[in-house]
């Protein structure tokens, strides 16, 4: 038998063997081909975006599951083609017309027809969808008079410009023959097996691990997709996307799964790029709700003196580090069609603010104090939770004294949106394209406690309410448009609750990944046209 | 062999009650806290209507009362069903299943790592209570002990995996590989040595600490110089009879050890992204998924009494002493 002498130096030589092999079979993993790796945060327990209009569900499901249109920046009214070359709406508001794109098949190569988007619209947006309840609430049927003509028809006048900004939302069509005989459409395994028509085919999802998406070959755009795959890399840390992307192990990490303080640091490391652009239709606003129950809320002076103790320049450049923009209403400036600027603006001035609240009749005390509150920031976002830290010391300043109390998130739902057992608390809602789909909802009265993002601070305004109602059934875009435009100057006078910022999220991406952040929904978009170089 | 079948036939009716309690106390905790699984759902899909709200309410059983529920819990789990799971909307014993497997792979490295070099560097601290290498593995391991192990996984993760980029950032598996058998094998433990060293390394420094304190203990005992006068070789007098008998506690605290690493991995898989069982209990309580998270509770606690129940027939291996007295209380 041959005997090695085994000294320290030998073992090291083969410690640093067995590393480097194995480190060389990593780099050959995951660089081989066009695979894209993206950082995903969540795992949606139903992956259909018919079903499901939400972020988490459109990161990964909009590159299978194609909408009728897609929000781009050069196209007309916002909107390019994709599965509905055109659109139109009738005048009375009782009809709109789709005409759809021939020649595109389903994954499992059966033709797409009319027929399936009237199923969708009838059978999954309508009935499940948690934005389609509201858009086609009064959608009464579909007409299919050829393969590649829809015409909807609603019970009431609905205004196209409504379903014009919703489409790239709510608009995910889905297989009619995949569906159709499903006793429960919302129950379906077919909901986690995506079968669409878009540039990627559902290949497989490991739990906790990742989802693969496969090219689909036979893909209606012409020369896509660039890419062979997509991996989307569960890292439920945020600080393992930043190490991730460092190592190279992934290409891409959208969302804002880097944090705001790397974003700095990882912008100088070579290969790594920044983009802030790409979220121009998903914009998250600050928003501070008020519960109106409480008296010294219900208060106008109160309301605006918060308004004023709020140095909302400080809160864009300290907490989103300029990652932001300061809010003036309820509509953000990303939506030029609807964005007001004419409105009531609460400029940061704790003088001014002290004098309201003595106004108000709500001296201070011995100790400083004029009032007690107990303020609730969502846990939904570092963001959030930081400017509930601030808020509570702004509010300091003008002798209100906030006690913060910091809730996991369906502690927080329960606590505000369904007990309302809060004073004031901060939300991250969505503006989504149109007022009507989830901005009227803010502030409008009569919906029942248990719905998340809604008005749940007793807020009610007569006049408001009356303007939503009729901007809901005008038909007429200046008009519609107009009745919006005075939503806004009318939210900001009486301040139900105090917009403070809008922002959109940051993708760091290695450079290697090209056209990215080119439309306004691009994280949530098909990525027909990403290219990856080797 | 027997007395390991009468212990075990014991320990399995005692445990009984144990587990009982224990699912009751899982259930009720999580029903006590605000917020139920469709507040998470909600939140999690960015809000819906008023009637979605009260149809998810009835498919999730929660316009039930609080006792139904509960009996329909423990009736199917009599029934050895764990139930769904409305969070990922799967059997939970899949779930459990599926994840097990890669938490026991890391708690299972842990503790050999921990158990192996904890105490054989504590063998070697004890062997010269008060020399240069016992200080040195004494302060070290004191410092090792007073990190928190998700802070020496990002510090491990930012030295070995982005700047020597030796071992990957996280994930158990390179993604989407095909490898299988012994390369898949390979891949996973590449995988696992730094969740494993966050994970294990604390509990490696307490092993230590652990061991060189029986070692000292030992050494003054009258065996251990009735050895040195027998004229004994010093190596011979640590391994058969010092560190032989300051193995005991070593093993005891093994045993309880178990339930914390299981605590442990909750942080480590997070920061690891390892696909685990811990990871799984922090997606259900943010789920408030009461059914999941009770059967992760109670998968632990089975867990628990089977460790603590190898360690007792260990103990009984090691210390013939403690095996008779069980058998005269028996």
């Amino acid at each position: 038998m041959t005997q090695i002498p085994l000294s320290r130096r030998t073992i090291l030589k083969g410690t640093a063997l067995l590393l480097a092999s194995t480190a060389l079979s990593r780099v050959q993993a995951q660089g081989g081909g066009k695979r894209l790796i993206v950082a995903a945060d969540s795992e949606p327990r139903n992956l259909n975006p018919a079903i499901v209009a939400s972020n988490g569900v459109f990161f990964v499901a909009s590159k299978v599951i194609e909408p009728l249109a897609e929000a781009s920046f050069a196209g007309e009214g916002g909107l390019a083609p994709r599965l509905a070359l055109s659109w139109e709406g009738s005048e009375d508001g009782q009809s709109a017309t789709f005409r759809l794109r021939e020649g595109v098949t389903w994954h499992d190569g059966k033709p797409f027809t009319s027929a399936d988007v009237a199923f969708s619209a009838l059978k999954v947006w309508k009935p499940l969808q948690n934005l389609g309840r509201l858009v086609f609430a009064n959608l009464e049927a579909v007409d299919t008079p050829d393969d590649h003509t829809a015409v909807f028809r609603f019970s009431k006048p609905t205004p196209f410009q409504l379903i014009r900004n919703a489409l790239p939302v709510v608009s995910s069509v889905v297989a009619k023959h995949v569906f159709e005989n499903e006793a429960d459409i919302a129950a379906s395994p077919a909901n986690n097996k995506l079968v669409g028509t878009g540039p990627f085919k559902f290949a497989e999802h490991r739990p906790g691990e990742y989802y693969r998406l496969e090219r689909n070959a036979d893909y209606w755009g012409e020369g896509q997709p660039k890419l062979d795959e997509i991996v989307y890399r569960v890292l439920p840390d945020r600080a393992a996307a930043a190490g991730a992307l460092e190592a190279g192990e992934i290409h891409l990490a959208a969302f804002s799964q880097v944090p705001l303080t790397d974003l700095d640091r990882i912008s100088k490391v070579d290969g790594i790029a920044v983009y802030s652009k790409g979220y121009e239709a998903l914009t998250y606003q600050l928003v501070v709700e008020i519960n109106h129950r409480r008296k010294e809320l219900a208060d106008l002076k109160v309301r605006q003196a918060i308004a004023h103790a709020i140095d909302k320049d400080f809160v864009v450049r300290t907490i989103f580090l300029g990652y932001a923009a300061a809010s003036t209403g309820i509509v953000p400036k990303n939506a030029p069609e609807f964005y007001n600027p004419d409105v009531p603006v609460y400029g940061f001035d704790v003088a001014k603010a002290n004098a309201l609240l003595d106004e108000a009749g709500y001296a201070r005390g011995a100790n400083g104090v004029r009032f007690a509150l107990k303020l609730l920031p969502a846990p939904y976002f570092t963001e959030t939770r930081q400017f509930g830290d601030y808020l509570r010391q702004a509010l300091a300043a003008v002798g209100i004294d906030a006690t913060v109390v910091n809730n996991d998130s369906a502690a927080h739902q329960k606590a505000v949106y369904t007990d309302h057992d809060f004073d004031l608390a901060v939300a991250p809602p969505v503006f989504r394209g149109d007022p009507a789909i989830s901005t009227t909802i803010l502030v409008r009265s009569g919906t029942p406690a248990g719905v998340p993002f809604s008005n749940q601070g007793g807020y009610a305004n007569a006049e408001i309410d009356a303007l939503i109602d009729k901007a809901n059934e005008t038909v007429d875009v200046a008009a519609r448009t107009e009745l919006f435009r005075q939503l806004q100057r009318e939210v900001a006078e009486d301040l139900p609750l105090i917009n403070v910022a809008e922002w959109g999220f940051i993708t760091v991406a290695s450079t290697a990944v090209k056209n990215v952040s080119n439309n306004p929904r691009w994280a949530v978009s098909s990525w027909a046209d990403t290219e990856l170089e080797s | 062999m027997n007395r390991a079948f009468r212990l075990l036939r014991r320990r399995a009716i005692s445990s009984i009650p144990v587990l009982l309690i224990v699912v009751v106390g899982a259930f009720l905790l999580l029903e006590v806290a605000p917020g139920d699984a469709v507040d998470a759902y909600l939140l999690s899909i960015g809000g819906g209507d008023p009637a979605m709200v009260q149809a998810l309410r009835e498919s999730y059983g929660r316009d039930q009362s609080l006792s139904s529920r509960l009996w329909l819990y423990l009736s199917s789990l009599a029934r050895l069903d764990l139930g769904w799971s409305v969070t990922f909307g799967r059997p939970i014993l899949d779930l459990i299943l599926e994840r097990l497997p890669n938490t026991l792979w890391l708690m299972g490295s842990a503790v050999a790592l921990a158990f192996t070099l904890g105490s054989a560097l504590g063998i070697v601290a004890g062997a010269r209570p008060g020399s240069a290498r016992d200080r040195l593995l004494s302060t070290g391991s004191l410092a090792l002990y007073a990190v928190p192990s998700f802070w020496l996984g990002l510090v491990l993760i930012l030295i070995f995996a982005v700047q020597l980029r030796w071992f990957p950032t996280s994930g158990i598996a390179t993604i989407a590989s095909g490898k299988q058998g012994i390369a898949r094998a390979v891949d996973v433990a590449h995988h696992l040595v730094l969740p494993v060293c966050s994970l294990g390394f604390i509990y490696l420094a307490l092993f230590l600490r652990m061991m060189r304190a029986g070692m000292a203990e030992a050494w003054r005992q009258d065996y251990a110089l009735a050895a040195r006068a027998k004229g004994l070789a010093r190596r011979r007098i640590v391994l058969r009879h010092v560190a032989r008998n300051a193995l005991l506690p070593l093993v005891t605290m093994l045993g309880l050890q178990a339930a914390s690493m299981l605590g442990g991995s909750v942080v480590v898989e997070s920061v690891f992204a390892v696909p685990g069982f811990g990871r799984l209990a922090q997606e259900a309580v943010a789920g408030r998924d009461a059914p999941l998270l009770t059967g992760i509770i109670l998968v632990s606690a089975v867990i628990v009494i089977v460790i603590n129940l190898v360690v007792d027939i260990a103990y009984g291996i090691l210390d013939p002493r403690v095996g008779a007295s069980e058998e005269r209380a028996a």
